[in-house]
This record gives C-alpha cells, structure tokens and sequence, in this order.
C-alpha cells in the first residue's frame, strides 16, 4: 500500500527542524549543564555539584552581582509597567480610535524602536543625555528601557485587542456604561492576556538589555547583563555560567507564562 | 515583528475616537523624546567638531564623513583618496550579516514549512519552541555559543570523541563564528514570518499543480515559494537589520580582526580615544542604509498586495 | 477478473479508511471511455474522496484503481494522465491567467512555443483569449472557473475529474456553465467525472450518473432509469420529490403486487424483485404522476385537500389520506391543471398513472 501522496510534506524538513531546534538549544543546554560543573576549570567535568550557584551568591563577586541584579530588576519591574501603560492607551487609540490621519503614523512611531538598530539607538540615547546635560545614572537607563520596551508590549496587547470584537464595549455602553466605565469592566478584563502577555515581554526585553544599557549607563552603574559582559571579558568563569543559567531559568518560565496567559481565551 | 497591525480589516471601530489625542499622547511623547528627538540630535552632532576626551565642540564640521570616506594623509594636507577602511568594515558586515541571513533561510524555510504543515493544534507548541530561545538574553546565548565553539569546548570535544576530526576545529575568532552566531541570534527571526506565510497558503495550490504533472519540487519552487515570498523577504529583514548593527557576536565570537560596524560604532564612545561625531556619523550611515533596505522591502511588498 | 480496455475507470473494491472511519465501504464503478460521469450524493457522502482517489491524492485503503486496464494506485498524481479542476478552482495567484493554462504543458516539458500556442487555444474554446494577461484576481468568479478549466483541459487529459465546479456560482451563471460543459465534453470528447450534490445538474448534464450515500454506491445507471426506476427510497427521495408511503404486501400474482397502506386503503402495482406477500415495504410516488379527481380512476387512493400552494410553473396540493399521511401532488399550471383544482376541505380521488407507484424493498 503507497502512502498518501501528501504534497504537504516534504522529505528532510523534518530532519532540519530537528537540527535547527538542536542548534537553538544546544548552547544553552550545555552552559546549564555545565553550570552544574563542580571543577573551577570550565573544560573539566569533575561531577555534579552547586557550589557555583553558592558561590554567585556568597562568593567574591557575590556583592557586585546582588547590586546589579537589583538594579535589573527595578529598572525591568518600572520600565515593563510603564512601557506596558502607554502600549495599552496606544493600541486602544489605534485599534479602537476610528479611522485618523496620523494612525499608520502612530503605529511606526511606536514599532520605530524595533526598526532602528539597536546599537544606533543606544548611540542616540546616549547623545541625547549628554547635550541635554542629563547625568548618566540608572534614571538615564529606566528611561531609555521605557521607550524600547513599548512595541514589545504594544505587539501582544493589540495582536489581543484585535481579537476583542468592537460589539462588547458598544453592548456596554448600550447598557448606559459611560465610555470610561466600558473599558474598565469590558475591554480591559478581556484584554487582560494580551497586558500580562505585553508585560512579561517588555520585561525580559529590559532584563536581558545589553546594549543600550551599556552605552547609557553611567559609570560604576551596572545591570546584569553588564557586569557579565565584563566578567566574561576576563574569560568565561563557572559562576558566570550559574548566573547565566539562572537569568535563562527566569527568561524561560517568564515566557512560558506569557504564552499560557495569551493563549487563554476569555471571549471562547 | 512589525507586521500590519495598522492596516485593520474596513469594519473600523471608533468607540475611543474622542480620547484618542489623550490616549496616544503618552507614546507619541515618550517616543519622540527619546527615540526620534535623539536622532535628530545624533544627525546634528554627526556635523559637530569632536572633543579629544569624548564628546563635541560646538563647531560645525564635515571632519566625521570626511574621514569616513576620504584619506587626506597623515596631516590632512594630500589631496583626498578614497579611504576603504571603514568602508570596507561596512562591507565585511553587510557581507557577514548577508551570510546570517543565507544561513537562517537555509534552515529558517524547511522548520517554517515544516511547522506550518503539523495538525493546528501542534503548531503553537512548535512556534513555542522556536521562540523561547529569542527571548533568553542575547548575551547569555552568545557567551554559551563561544563556549561550545571553543578549541577545547564541548563541540570539539564531541567530534574529537567519535572520530570525525583529529585536530580541534578553530571556529572562535573566525569570520564563521561570527556568522554562527549571528545566525543563532535571530534564526526565530527567519522562522515566524515565513511560518505565518505558509501557514495561510492554500496547499490545493500545490494539489493542482501536482495535478497539471508537478513534481514535488518543482511544486515547491514554482508555486510554494513564490506564495510565501513576502514572508520570506520579511524574514530575510529582520535578520538581516539587527545583524548589521549588531556588536556582541562580533565582540565575543568574532575577536579583534573580524571588526564589524557595530563595534566600531561602540569604539568611538569608549573611554578617551573615542570620537563621537564619527560614531554619529558612521550611524547615520547604519540608519540610512537600513532605512533604504526597509523602504526598499515596504515598496515591494506593498506592490504584491497591490496585485 | 476481466480488464476491460474499453473503460476509461475502473473501480474494483475501493476502500477508504481514516482511522477507524470508513468514508468509502468497497465501492466498484466502472466510467467508460468518451462519458459525462457523474457522482451524485450528499454531502459528506464522499464524492470528494472518491474523486481525490483517482486524481492520486488519497491512497485506496483496499481495492483497485484501473485506467484503461491499467493500475494506477503507484503512479504519483504529476505522473497520471488526469486533470482536476478544483471546487475553489485553485489558481495560481502569481501567474497570468495563460501561465496558469499553460502550466500543465509546460510541467510535460513542451516547448514553451507550443504551450503558448495550445494555451491559447484552450482560453479560446473557454472564450477567455482577451483575459490571457490578467492575473486570476481581476476575473471575475464565473471566469475563474473557465480559466480553471481550460488550465485542466489544457494537457488533454484522458480523464477530467471536476469537483462541484459550478457550486460557487450563482444560478443563472451555473446554468449557462451546465451547458458549456457539456458542450465542451462532447467536442473534445474527454471523459468527464463530474461530482455534485445537486440532483439536478446531474439529471440535465450526465450520460450516467452514480447515486452515493455514506460512502456506498446506491444506483448507476442514465437520468431516466435513476429517476424512474429508483432501487431504493435513498434514490427515490434524493433524486426529484417523491412521497414515500409504508405499505404491507398482501399477494404477488403475475407480477402485481396487492398492498394495503396503514389507514386500510388497497393499491395494486407492479411487484418489483424481493417482494413478497406479508412485507412491510414502501411505496413510492412521484407527485407529477398522480392526478386529482372527484371520480376514482383504475387505481386510486382516497384522500382530503389540505391546501393548494402555487409554485409558478406549478401548483402543489397537499393532501391528507385517510389514514393522516400526507401526501403531495403536483399538477402543471395551465387551464387544463387548474381545472383539477379543488378546495381544501374536499374529498377527493388520487388516480395513479399506469406504473406511477414503484416498491422499494429498502
Ligand atoms: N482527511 C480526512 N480525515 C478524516 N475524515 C475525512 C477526511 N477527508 C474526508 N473525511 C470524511 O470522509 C467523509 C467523506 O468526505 P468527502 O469525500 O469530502 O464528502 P463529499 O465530497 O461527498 O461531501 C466525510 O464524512 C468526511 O468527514
Ligand atoms: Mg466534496
């Protein structure tokens, strides 16, 4: 008996996306595992052990890290909550404002951050501060996050809002809801996957946030991924590996959360 | 990434159309604040006279594309030459970013088809998997590709380990690395555009060209492709953009010989030896150059759906 | 077993399994060479599967596909001498409308001259020749559905395997089209396997016609025999209107059969095979073929008018029989039928036609 003639499937696909999810994985597969390392010489496998988790945290470095970590994650915590803010006011004038002239405009502006490359932004952010007589600190690197992270949260809250039939706020406010009170008890319940969905991104976008921090913080300030790009300058040291595996730990179950709280259909 | 969500379906709905000044007010402000004021501002200092210790005189000056472009000898005195330097660190990117981006279709097309064609219910799960690496941090992924492709890594240990080398493969520190490693950074870039593509091709298309004697290939290349081409020119931007500026995998995988614009841009703004109207000028010319490639993709995509 | 030659198709025992679904239970068809096939049921019924079976996109999970006495079940469908054209016609969108006719011959590797020129020609026989530049989207539906099926026709196929091609459009489109097609199999004569769920497309355009039902073959055979000689009540019901009365065999003699109906009114008819006496069989009755009268005819039945309804060409009137069945009668709108009208509230007689009323056994 021949098989379906199925013009779907094409030989060896499957094969290269078993190898391409290999290659995505793979790198950070083996720093976990090797995280676990108990040997203080990276190339060395000398058994399991966590001393090097012990040691992010009680080590010689362990003071450094615990104060960039905590200013990652104020700036992450603020920046997310303000980017995610302005997203949800923004989809909801684009998607729900009628047809205006600076719509397609508005738009841009707001996925503009994504289109310019990143290390030209970080180069313009840095310019901006500088001739406005800003000091570099960590307020300079909040707000450079702030801006970034808008179309990250913008993506999921309107990919949501587009979802969200116009029928529900305008059956509220035939039932005397003033417009305020139709987004509060309407359409903001209902968009809520696509905030918390927004939120969570925009907040690994500013945790894991290398290069424009880089280029706008002021000097001795650091976040995460500074004070490990200039650790790992120094070579690549087992607690580095920890850590590393820790933020991955963080950025993993942050997105697995996005997506379950997206994928939850409020209006099925 | 930045699909249309502009362009609605005609059923506009304007239940907010009164608020809407106060409702884009916060965006439009923080945006142009810090996001197209500071480019601006970028483009002004690119014309300024640099500061020996970091930042600028207030003195108009050609100096930073004049040096970008041009060689006037040690004293600035010859008559200009065309100076290749930069130019050429330019052109080792795009060429670089040219072969990321080769390299995520390559593998980017067949996962994307590949996942487009599970059972509906499988496929975000697929999406899901292809995705998460993205958002794990950039600089934790390039630091764990340096140390799997290190002389002495786990790659090499690998291959060492079942015979297929005899000596170390010397990938770090090489051109190939750099494209590694750029191509591990935004491969879901290549995937999600392409998968989106494929997903809402109509695969009767395909049934009637086998049906007119297709092979499957043949089915493929002249009906398949062309379909989803948007999203493979899509896909191809939104490697290849980030991949041109990009500073860490030239940085960490590349070592100092395999100098692309990001770090070169990065340079300038370092310490005391920087020169800030040259790194706002050889941005410019990154912003310019991408503007021109988004403008160009806008264009001719606008010019499918037309049809 | 005996291969035929002569048949274009030939189904030996076709099986269709999805799982533990069964959408096709052995069915044995043979399609002659030079046909207008058709392959009637409802939907669901799997026609589609059928078609999809011949074209190389299903595999026949038991049983045979022969074309012209000639195996088929390994050939991929690129390597069958076999055209589709598809219910949602399936254009190429990134090709002209003569790439897109062209495609078939240029995929058999003529030259590109001559797939020009024979393109041409089939736009021509489907009058599209001022279209060739257009791209699929700027025609309209109906011309669509003519560029698919030049796109099919093309190649010259042996076998033209056409899924619901007329469904999408609209009914005065679709009638016209009805009669192109036609016209078209007969010039070019091409073997036509035409699928609908419309039983009368498929009485006004097939040579035979193929009834389906869940995946079973219910009656093969030319318009008249399926609509006048339905072998079951599937057929009967699904093929005109009929009325379907349960009826008891009291005697079989000399190939009448006497019957009772549940209200205790007596009617004899011609006894079909299987029926014998005590049976609890039905009755079938097309309502064109009854007459109402105040006085009883050779067979009658009596019965009460319940209501006229006009209809245009026609007027139906529903009639309630003795035994509270409802009963439909259709006359024609002319002087003459009107004069058969009655009021509703009269007693009336339904007078059969000689061989009006047929038993069905199942
Ligand atoms: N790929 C499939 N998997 C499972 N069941 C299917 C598949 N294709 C068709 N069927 C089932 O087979 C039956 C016949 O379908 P089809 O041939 O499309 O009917 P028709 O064309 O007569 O309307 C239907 O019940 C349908 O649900
Ligand atoms: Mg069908």
């Amino acid at each position: 008996m021949a098989a379906k003639y199925d013009l779907r499937v094409f030989p060896g696909f499957r094969a290269v996306t078993l190898f391409c999810l290999a290659i995505l994985y793979a790198p950070l597969v083996i720093v976990t595992i090797y995280s676990f390392n108990a040997s203080p010489s990276i190339t060395n496998w000398d058994g399991v052990s966590l001393r090097w988790y012990v040691d992010v945290f009680t080590g010689p470095d362990s003071e450094k890290f615990k104060y960039a970590a905590r200013n990652s994650f104020i700036i992450a915590i603020i920046a997310a909550t303000v980017a995610t803010c302005i997203a949800t006011l923004a989809a909801t004038a684009i998607l729900r404002g009628g047809r205006f002239r600076l719509r397609t405009v508005s738009f841009g502006l707001v996925s503009l951050p994504l289109m310019v490359p990143e290390i030209v932004t970080a180069v313009a952010t840095l310019i901006f501060f500088n001739a406005i007589g800003f000091d570099r600190g960590l307020l300079t690197i909040l707000l450079a996050h702030i801006a970034f992270c808008i179309p990250f949260a913008y993506l999921p809250i309107s990919a949501r809002m587009q979802g969200i039939e116009a029928t529900y706020e305008q059956a509220a406010m035939d039932l005397y809801a003033t417009r305020t009170l139709a987004f509060r008890r309407v359409l903001l319940p209902l968009m809520t996957p696509g905030i918390v969905s927004g939120f969570l991104l925009a907040f690994i976008v500013s945790l894991d946030d290398f290069i424009i921090t880089n280029f706008v913080k002021g000097a001795g300030v650091e976040t995460l991924p500074t004070a490990i790009f200039g650790a790992v300058k120094q070579g690549i040291k087992p607690n580095i590996m920890a850590i590393s595996t820790m933020l991955l730990g963080i950025s993993v179950v942050m997105v697995t959360l996005s997506w379950l709280v997206s994928r939850r259909d409020a209006t099925k | 990434m930045a699909g249309g969500a502009a362009s609605g379906g005609s059923s506009q709905s304007d239940t907010y159309a009164g608020a809407r000044v106060w409702l884009l007010l916060p965006a439009w402000a923080t945006l142009l604040i810090l996001v197209v004021a500071p480019v601006g501002i970028m483009l002004v200092y690119s014309f300024l006279t640099k500061e020996f210790r970091g930042g600028v005189i207030w003195e108009f000056s050609w100096e930073a594309y004049d040096q970008f472009f041009f060689n006037r000898g040690l004293f600035g005195d010859e008559p200009p030459r065309i100076e290749w330097t930069y130019i050429l660190i330019f052109w080792r990117s795009i060429w670089q970013a040219g072969v990321a981006t080769l390299l995520s279709l390559a593998i980017g097309f067949p996962t994307a088809c590949f996942i487009a064609t599970r059972a509906p219910r499988q496929r975000p799960i697929w999406v899901f998997l292809v995705t998460i690496p993205y958002w794990v941090n950039l600089l934790i992924r390039t630091v764990s590709m340096k140390f799997l492709l290190r002389d002495n890594g786990p790659l090499n240990e690998a291959l060492l380990g079942i015979g297929v080398i005899s000596e170390p493969l010397h990938i770090v520190n090489t051109n190939l690395a750099v494209q590694l490693g750029l191509f591990y950074s935004y491969l879901p870039f290549m995937v999600l555009p392409i998968y989106a593509a494929v997903e809402r091709y109509n695969f009767s298309l395909s049934e009637a060209a086998a049906d007119l004697y297709a092979p499957r290939w043949t089915v493929l290349r002249r009906i398949l492709l062309p379909a989803v081409k948007p999203g493979i020119v899509a896909g191809c931007i939104l490697v290849f953009v980030p991949s041109l500026g990009s500073f860490l995998a030239p940085d960490l995988l590349g070592g100092a010989r395999n100098f692309m614009i990001g770090s070169l841009i990065e340079e300038q703004f370092k310490g005391n030896a920087g020169n800030w109207p040259f790194g706002a000028a050889a941005s410019m010319i990154l912003l310019t150059l991408v503007l021109i490639i988004l403008l160009f993709s806008a264009r001719q995509q606008g010019r499918q759906e037309a049809r | 077993m005996n291969t035929s030659t002569t048949d274009a198709i030939d189904i030996r025992d076709a099986v269709k399994r999805y799982g533990d679904f069964t959408a096709l239970h052995s069915v044995s068809l043979s399609i002659r060479d030079n046909e207008f096939f058709t392959l009637l049921g409802p939907s669901g019924c799997g026609k589609t599967t059928l078609l999809r079976m011949i074209a190389g996109f299903e595999d026949v999970t038991e049983g045979a596909i022969f074309l012209f006495g000639e195996e088929i079940e390994k050939l991929p469908p690129h390597k069958r001498p076999i055209n589709t054209v598809f219910q949602n016609y399936a254009l190429f969108p990134h090709m002209s409308v003569l790439e897109n006719v062209g495609f078939g011959l240029e995929m058999l590797g003529h030259p590109m001259q001559e797939v020009r020129k024979r393109a041409g020609e089939a736009l021509e026989m489907v009058q599209l020749s001022q279209f060739a530049a257009r791209k699929p989207a700027q025609l309209s539906g109906g011309q669509q559905q003519r560029v698919a099926l030049a796109r099919a026709l093309a190649p010259r196929p042996k076998v033209l395997l056409l899924d619901e091609p007329l469904s999408a459009l609209d009914l005065k489109l679709r009638k016209a089209m009805q009669i192109e097609l036609k016209h078209i199999q007969r010039d070019t004569g091409i073997t036509f396997i035409f699928v609908t769920h419309d039983q009368e497309e498929a009485l006004t355009m097939s040579d035979r016609i193929a009834v389906m039902s869940s995946g079973e073959l219910q009656q093969l055979g030319d318009a008249r025999e399926i609509y006048e000689q339905p072998r079951n009540t599937f057929v009967a019901d699904f093929i005109g209107e009929t009325n379907l009365l349960p009826v008891t065999v009291d005697e079989v003699q000399g190939g009448r059969a006497a019957c009772h109906l549940p209200g205790g009114q007596t009617l004899t008819c011609d006894a079909s095979a299987g029926v014998a006496r005590g049976a609890r069989v039905h009755l079938s009755l097309r309502p064109e073929r009854v007459i109402v009268a105040a006085q009883p005819g050779v067979e009658s039945l009596k019965a009460t008018v319940r209501e006229n309804i006009f209809v245009g060409t026609d007027i139906t009137t529903i009639v309630d029989l003795a035994g509270g069945e409802e009963f439909r009668i259709r006359t024609s709108n002319s002087d003459r039928g009107r004069a058969r009208i009655f009021e509703p509230g009269a007693g009336v007689f339904l007078n059969m036609e000689q061989g009006a009323a047929r038993l069905l056994t199942d």
